[in-house]
């Protein structure tokens, strides 16, 4: 039984390992300036874990396959264990996991510690229940005053635009996010109603988006395309189909679209909605 | 070895393997109090560590609480609500109730039982009187236009009273039961037991005394 | 009068049925009473998880029994995305609660605590008694939940209480996750269906709970302070007893916190208090004018400073129960007996600074979030010196393969498995891609579900014989291992996979998104291991029930144990040591002692058997 038991774990050792290592399942391509820095970290990451998991695992497969009673005649070692190993190990595990966690910090500092780079474009994003509102300020730069009170879904006033507000004027509100690509962008991230989580999984970003707080978020995108956005927080029973898509622009094609009054937007965001194409998975 | 009950086991030496002759004496070697076999002794702290146990708990629920209350604090939308007159009266009742335990242990550690009995009914008519003064409270609150519903700081008035008093009704009760008994002549077993009764349950009560006053400096003094 | 005061701690032997087998306050009989709930409830979760995964693989499909059972739920037998929610909801909701914190602590630890450190009882049997009553409550009302929202009828009773307990959505009860993340679980009914009285009586259920379960910790508290035997100092306790006693204490702790915050959410629902709901909500085509002022993210607060210290109580007990059985079987003392005792205690405290690793994008501040990561990872350490110690104690050993055994060594396996992806989702920048994704999910299940879970067929395998005097059978719990620990890795581990293309969790259908096209096969290669992994429990259950009748009669110390209870008949008289008082002279795991008599040496063994 012995044999059998450490073969098995072997197996299943390497069962695991090779899926990690074949990369046949593995993160769609990285579209973000930090996106890399995420991939390397995780690359990093999962060598250490990969070297800690197959050691683990060969070492507790070794002993059970070595360990087994053979005979009645000898008796196992007696023994109640090793300071000294027991310091070892503890020391040489808490150095890597240490450095580990200091090193897991540095994109999240580089995106979260600091303010969103000057000549960002900014986009307020307003989730609701299975869809998604992109609030752009349009040719001012001002956003329109916004109010909840004057939210109407039926009468198409998403974000509670206010039609008094001359900042309003060309402002539009489109449900695809579209940026521009090799721009810092800036997201304020809310809710209208419970919390959902803005997620790109070649973005290699995600935050939630929580009812009464406005998060600002940043990041550059140097590949332009059409990606899916997905929500990632239980929202409701259409969570699962909760979808948008984020439309990277070149420069001028961005500026052209976002300085359209509403209805234009609109009917121009859809042609080039069709003009791109999602990447090939 | 056969299966043996548990009264036939009593009288033989051992069961199982290397099993050790039932000892002698009473009391513990080790580490812990026993109280089976011949041994009748009454393990005298376990009301009393129980009793800390149980306020470490309820500590981390009011700490929680609290916490809570400090958080929604911060928020822009937080309106104070003014602390009723009611509650001053209440904090009053329950530090001299603290006091007025105080006394019943002194008595009765004392032998004085006629005057345990007096102050043990005088803590639990001050206990009550606070209940009542904190419904009191409630009352001005409503008079004051603030309800459960509504903003937080008038919801956590009426959630730390409430809750506040729904763990102080166990300590009520426990001193009810002391005062109801408290005509008991007791000897042996039976008295120390009902010390150390008496002993966790004052200690309930002050830790009850200490909790409201707490819960009261931070709806007043933090708003 | 003093003679009746003098009787009341020590209680007789029950003579009527109802007192010996239904209200008992025997902790044996408490505790097989816990294990009978967990073994309830475990079904009740894995038909869940097979309904969710039937539903992954084929969307769509007719299943003519749900269109019977639940018809609006499902109607004409389809499963409807709210009906897949309700399904995560009561999954975890029951697996978590229900099966990992009930049979670990409450079964295990309330049958052997007592009897391994030579105690007759707990020190307060009425309120153990109590505590699992309590827990039984608040099951059924968690099973009423799904009535109230998947039967029209108990829905309608359910709605005449109010506006909040509007009932009846055809789900099979809440949606919102095992976690209840306001202010969707605030909002009530117009947050869409299974928002009504569902998540009102799902709340209720754990706060009962959580009344239960703190009434266990303080009677596990104070006995094992109070009441351990002449010469059981604590550091000749078996680490069973320290892996009980820590999770006693984060059970304290911790519930109280979960009980604060389901006192808030139950009032944010039907009091009209906003705790949680901020103010200028817009839900379903309308304002919410009556709430403002609360925060979404401290109810993330309070339910995640419970819901990390509640990963370990659901492990601890599994760690404690492999120690010792790994010490028995491989007949060699555990490696750092006290490396072990304070990495579980190392374990437990720490868990209690790490809940904001669940919150790294929820909108908390970014530099709590780098602390949090950082004391995550730090975890890590005391884990590794027990996966480390638990081979040392293999190294040089003379292992015997029984079924206990090879479930404990399967714990070791599954932890190291499970737990060391904590160090990917540990660091904040990685989180970025994997939070809520399927990696997630793989994680945990692996660590605190798959490897507690074998834990406990390894204390179940291992103390059945105790428990009621019969063997389980060998064949049949080889059999069980090998399937399961086949099947367990057959279905977390791709879920890694999953993870890594960027599955999010909690989705009903993943046809919507091109990203996850190309995942078809592994979903269905998980439904496929997870319904046979699921139907072999079957021989589990026949084994438990069958061989408590049938079963090869146990001796008093089968395995050649030598903790206190294989010192006593099996199963255990009344007052577990029919009157005699055990006096321990040695630590908890003396085999192979060179030049002693046998290969092992009992903690009652006289001092000359040295």
């Amino acid at each position: 039984m012995g044999r059998v038991l450490g073969f098995a774990i072997w197996l299943i050792t390497l069962g695991s390992v090779g899926m990690f290592v074949s990369k046949h399942w593995w993160f769609p391509q990285s579209i973000s300036e930090h996106g890399g820095l995420v991939d390397r970290q995780f690359g990093i990451t999962i060598i250490v874990v990969g070297i800690s998991f197959t050691a683990a695992q060969v070492g507790l497969g070794w002993v059970v396959w070595k360990y087994r009673d053979t005979s009645a005649a000898t008796r196992a070692t007696y023994s109640h264990g090793n300071n000294r190993l027991e310091v070892l190990w503890t020391v040489v595990t808490a150095v890597i996991f240490i450095s580990l966690a200091v090193m897991g910090q540095r994109v999240w500092a580089s995106l979260h510690l600091h303010a969103a780079p000057a000549g960002s474009y900014t986009v307020r994003v307003v989730a609701q229940q299975f869809s998604w509102n992109f609030h752009y300020h349009g040719k001012d730069n001002v956003f329109g005053r916004t109010d909840p009170t004057l939210i109407d879904d039926s009468a198409l006033n998403y974000v509670g635009l206010d039609p008094a507000d001359p900042n309003a004027k060309d402002d539009s509100v489109v449900s695809t996010l579209v940026i521009p690509v090799n721009r810092p962008v800036e997201l304020i991230l809310t809710s209208k109603d419970v919390t959902h989580s803005f997620f790109v999984p070649q973005l290699r970003f995600k935050q939630d988006l929580v009812p009464g707080m406005a998060i600002p978020v940043h990041f550059t995108v140097n590949t332009t395309g059409k990606f899916e956005l997905a929500c990632a927080e239980l929202c409701g029973m259409n969570h699962y189909k909760m979808k948008s898509y984020m439309l990277v622009l070149p420069e001028n094609e961005f500026n052209e679209l976002v300085n359209l009054p509403q209805d234009k937007f609109q009917a121009r965001k859809d042609e080039l909605l069709n003009k791109y194409q999602l990447p090939q998975y | 070895m056969a299966t043996v009950t548990s009264t036939e086991t009593a009288a033989k030496p051992g069961i199982g393997p290397g099993w050790p002759k039932p000892p002698g004496k009473n009391g513990s070697n080790g580490n812990g109090h026993r109280r089976f076999g011949g041994d009748k002794k009454f393990p005298k702290d376990s009301y009393r560590i129980t009793v800390w146990i149980l306020m470490a708990s309820i500590v981390m629920m009011f700490v929680a609480l609290a916490s809570s209350y400090i958080i929604l604090s911060g928020d822009e939308k937080w309106q104070p609500v003014r602390m009723p007159r009611a509650f001053l009266v209440s904090t009053a009742l329950i530090l001299v109730s603290s006091v007025t335990m105080t006394m019943a242990r002194r008595q009765l550690s004392l032998g004085q039982s006629g005057k345990y009995k007096a102050w043990l009914s005088l803590t639990l008519l001050l206990g009550i009187g606070f209940l009542a003064s904190q419904f009191k409270g409630w009352q001005q609150l409503f008079a004051a236009g603030a309800f459960l519903a509504g903003n937080p700081h008038s919801s956590f008035y009426y959630l730390f009273t409430g809750a506040h008093g729904i763990h102080l009704l166990g300590g009520l009760s426990a001193v009810t039961y002391l005062a109801v008994r408290s005509g008991q002549v007791l000897t042996g077993l039976a008295r120390e037991k009902r010390f150390a009764a008496i002993e966790a349950i004052a200690l309930y009560w002050h830790f009850m005394d200490g909790l409201w006053v707490g819960l009261f400096l931070l709806l007043w003094l933090w708003k | 009068m003093a003679e009746a005061i003098h009787e009341v701690h020590r209680h007789p032997a029950p003579t009527g049925f109802i007192r010996k087998y239904i209200f008992s306050i025997d902790h044996k009989v408490i505790g097989i009473q816990y294990i009978l709930l967990a073994l309830t409830a475990v079904i009740v979760g894995l038909v869940m998880s097979v309904l969710m995964r039937m539903n992954l693989s084929w969307p769509g499909t007719n299943w003519p029994i749900l269109g019977t059972l639940f018809p609006t739920g499902a109607p004409g037998g389809i499963m409807t995305p709210e009906f897949y929610l309700s399904l995560v909801t009561m999954h975890g909701t029951i697996m978590v609660f229900f099966v990992l914190t009930t049979a670990p602590q409450g079964g295990f630890g309330n049958y052997f605590l007592p009897i391994q450190i030579g105690a007759d009882d707990m020190a307060f049997p009425y309120l153990n008694m109590m505590s699992f009553w309590v827990t039984f409550v608040g099951f059924i009302v968690l099973l009423t939940a799904i009535l109230a929202e998947g039967n029209l009828t108990v829905g309608a009773w359910f709605s005449k209480l109010g506006e909040s307990f509007a009932a009846g959505s055809g789900t099979v009860g809440p949606i919102g996750g095992w976690t209840g993340y306001a202010p969707l679980s605030a909002l009530g009914k117009i947050a869409g269906p299974g928002q009504g009285a569902g998540v009102n009586l799902w709340i209720i259920s754990i706060a009962i709970f959580c009344v239960g379960s703190l009434l266990g910790a303080l009677n596990f508290i104070t006995t094992l302070l109070n009441m351990r035997t002449r010469g059981m100092t604590l550091m000749r306790m078996p680490l069973t007893c320290w892996a009980w006693f820590t999770t006693a204490i984060l059970a304290l702790l911790s519930f109280p916190v979960l009980l604060g915050g389901g006192i808030l959410l139950l009032l944010d629902r039907v009091a009209g208090t906003s705790f949680f709901i901020p103010g200028g909500l817009y839900v379903s085509g309308a304002l919410v004018p009556q709430h403002t002022g609360g925060s979404p993210l401290l109810w993330q607060h309070l339910f995640w400073f419970f819901g990390h210290p509640e990963v370990y109580i659901a492990i601890l007990p599994g760690m404690g129960a492999t120690s010792h059985i790994l010490s028995t079987f491989a007949r060699k003392p555990v490696f750092g007996y006290r490396a072990m005792v304070f990495a579980i205690f190392a374990i437990g405290m720490l868990g209690f600074f790490v809940w904001g690793h669940h919150m790294f994008i929820s909108g908390m501040s970014p530099y709590s979030a780098i602390a949090f990561s950082v004391l995550t990872l730090s975890i890590g350490v005391p884990s590794a010196i027990k996966t480390f110690n638990w081979l040392g104690t293999l190294w040089g050993a003379r292992i015997r393969f029984t079924t206990p055994m090879l479930f404990a060594i399967g714990f070791v396996s599954l932890f190291v498995a499970g737990g060391i992806t904590g160090l990917v989702l540990g660091q904040t920048s990685l989180d970025f891609f994997f939070h809520d994704t399927y990696f997630v999910t793989a994680h945990f299940h692996l660590v605190m579900g798959v490897a507690s879970i074998f834990g406990m067929f390894a204390a179940t395998y291992f103390w059945f014989p105790k428990m009621f005097g019969r063997m389980m059978n060998e064949n049949l719990g080889k059999f069980h291992f090998w399937i399961t620990f086949l099947g367990v890795y057959a279905i977390f581990v791709p879920f890694h996979a999953m993870g890594m293309v960027g599955m999010p969790r909690r989705y009903a259908q993943f046809g919507e998104y091109e990203f996850l096209k190309n995942t078809h096969g592994l979903v269905l290669f998980v439904t496929v291991a997870a319904i046979i992994t699921a139907a072999v429990q079957l021989v589990f259950y026949f084994n438990f029930f069958w061989s408590m009748f049938k079963g090869k009669k146990a001796g008093d110390n089968p395995w050649e144990a030598t903790t206190l209870e294989w010192g006593i008949p099996s199963p255990p008289p009344h007052d577990n040591f029919a009157g005699i008082i055990p006096e321990v002279h040695h630590g908890p795991y003396e085999f192979s002692v060179p030049g002693a008599a046998k290969d092992y040496i009992m903690q009652t063994d006289p001092e000359a058997a040295t």
